[in-house]
């Protein structure tokens, strides 16, 4: 099972980013192999518009069942929903951290967008 | 001939000379209120509204049945207001600039489209002035498809004052890229002549002449003056910063009925902008 996490660095030791659509990265971590890939996402990070719809679409996409953030707005929501990606927000400091409390099972699975969308 | 009111910055008077302007007139004349947003040159005009038309911007509807979740649509469309993966696509109207793109490259011709509401356009008499106002509908932010609704009413035959949104991105654009001529008003201040840099920048890059007006002359200082002398650019008037024009604009009066003495300064606007109005 691959998990996707919103994050500013290249390791595993590096800060998990709040923001998900314009995260500057991805980290997209195999639990099964416990390896990771880091993709750059700073086409979006300067979108004029259409951030979150874009980066939601990558984060699918890339056959992650889960997203770790630290917020998610409505309509990078809706399109991680019709994609199957579960969404777990959670304000730990590192990536590390964040995926050990998901392996714990103490995150919880975000129910609908926690943040207002932004206008065009 | 169209003539647009701009700024740059909110505030500085485009709806108070564009008003004033338009009743200074001595011909009939076409006022477009393009500030969709916010449109208020009525507040001061008082008509009576003759007509009054819904706008519509197209946005893509997918016919399921059809679709076989190929995702060009997505793969087009710059503004990601349209999404697939292998699935039927998801549609963000608020997104959707209505350019029916994705329409044209499905293959499987399942996207047709339909209206979808942003506002409406009101146009109204008042003795020589014909008002075409654009009115935005709360929660939709898209304005210039509405702008350009104003603009599609408007009569070639009769001179038209632009009355233009604030600042410099799309909404500016949509309405002015067409002018003959560019108003740009300013105020005296730092403010001020931080956003007329910028709006002269827009101007220029839209290939437009345009000549500066001063509003609330004996606030601030010297540095738009200097600034327009360095630049090259010529003012066509001030407006002092009296506060008789600040009670007629609370009360919702023009400067012209308000304080009589102030028509020659709007008199000799006209007619280096080649309107005809009263001789002085």
């Amino acid at each position: 099972m691959k998990v996707a996490l919103t994050t500013t660095g290249s390791n595993l030791s590096d800060p998990l980013e709040p923001r998900f659509g314009r995260a500057p990265k991805f980290l997209v971590y195999d639990l099964d192999s416990d390896t990771f890939m880091v993709l750059d996402n700073n086409k979006n990070l300067n979108a004029v518009q259409g951030a979150g719809i874009q980066s939601a679409d990558t984060i699918a996409r890339i056959g992650a069942s889960a997203l770790i953030t630290g917020h998610c707005g409505p309509k990078a929501f809706r399109v991680l929903s019709a994609a199957g990606v579960k969404v777990y927000a959670s304000s730990a400091r590192t990536v590390e951290e964040a995926i050990d409390l998901f392996r714990q099972g103490k995150l919880n699975e975000t129910q609908s967008a926690d943040v207002e969308g932004h206008w065009v | 001939m169209i003539i647009a009111i701009a700024s740059g910055k909110g505030g500085t008077g485009k709806t108070t000379l564009s008003v004033n302007l338009a009743l200074a007139a001595h011909e009939p004349i076409q006022l477009l209120d393009c500030d969709v947003e916010a449109p208020n040159a009525h507040l001061f005009l008082n008509p009576f509204v003759i007509e009054s038309t819904v706008v519509h911007v197209p946005i893509p509807v997918v016919d399921e049945s059809a679709c076989d979740g190929c995702g060009e649509c997505g793969r087009m469309c710059e503004y990601h207001a349209i999404v697939s993966f292998g699935s039927v696509p998801l549609v963000f109207p608020e997104m959707c600039h209505g350019c029916g793109g994705c329409m044209r490259v499905c293959p499987r011709h399942a996207i047709s489209e339909k209206g979808h509401r942003i506002g409406e356009v009101h146009v109204s008499t008042v003795g020589h002035i014909t008002l075409i106002e654009g009115k935005i509908d709360v929660g939709i932010a898209m304005a210039p498809p509405l702008i350009r609704a104003v603009k599609s009413r408007l009569s070639a035959s009769v001179p038209v004052l632009l009355d233009a949104p604030p600042g410099t991105s799309c909404p500016v654009i949509a309405s002015i890229r067409d002018a003959d001529f560019v108003i740009l008003v300013t105020e005296p201040t730092a403010f001020g002549l931080h956003d007329l840099s910028l709006a002269v920048d827009m101007t220029r890059a839209l290939h437009r002449p345009f000549a500066v007006v001063v509003n609330r002359m004996g606030i601030g200082d010297d540095r738009v003056h200097r600034f327009c002398r360095e630049e090259g650019i010529r003012i066509l008037a001030e407006i002092p910063d009296d506060r008789r024009i600040a009670e007629a604009y609370s009360e919702g009066r023009s400067i012209v009925d308000a304080i009589p003495a102030y028509r020659g300064l709007f008199h000799s606007i006209l007619n280096q902008i080649g309107i005809v109005s009263l001789s002085l």
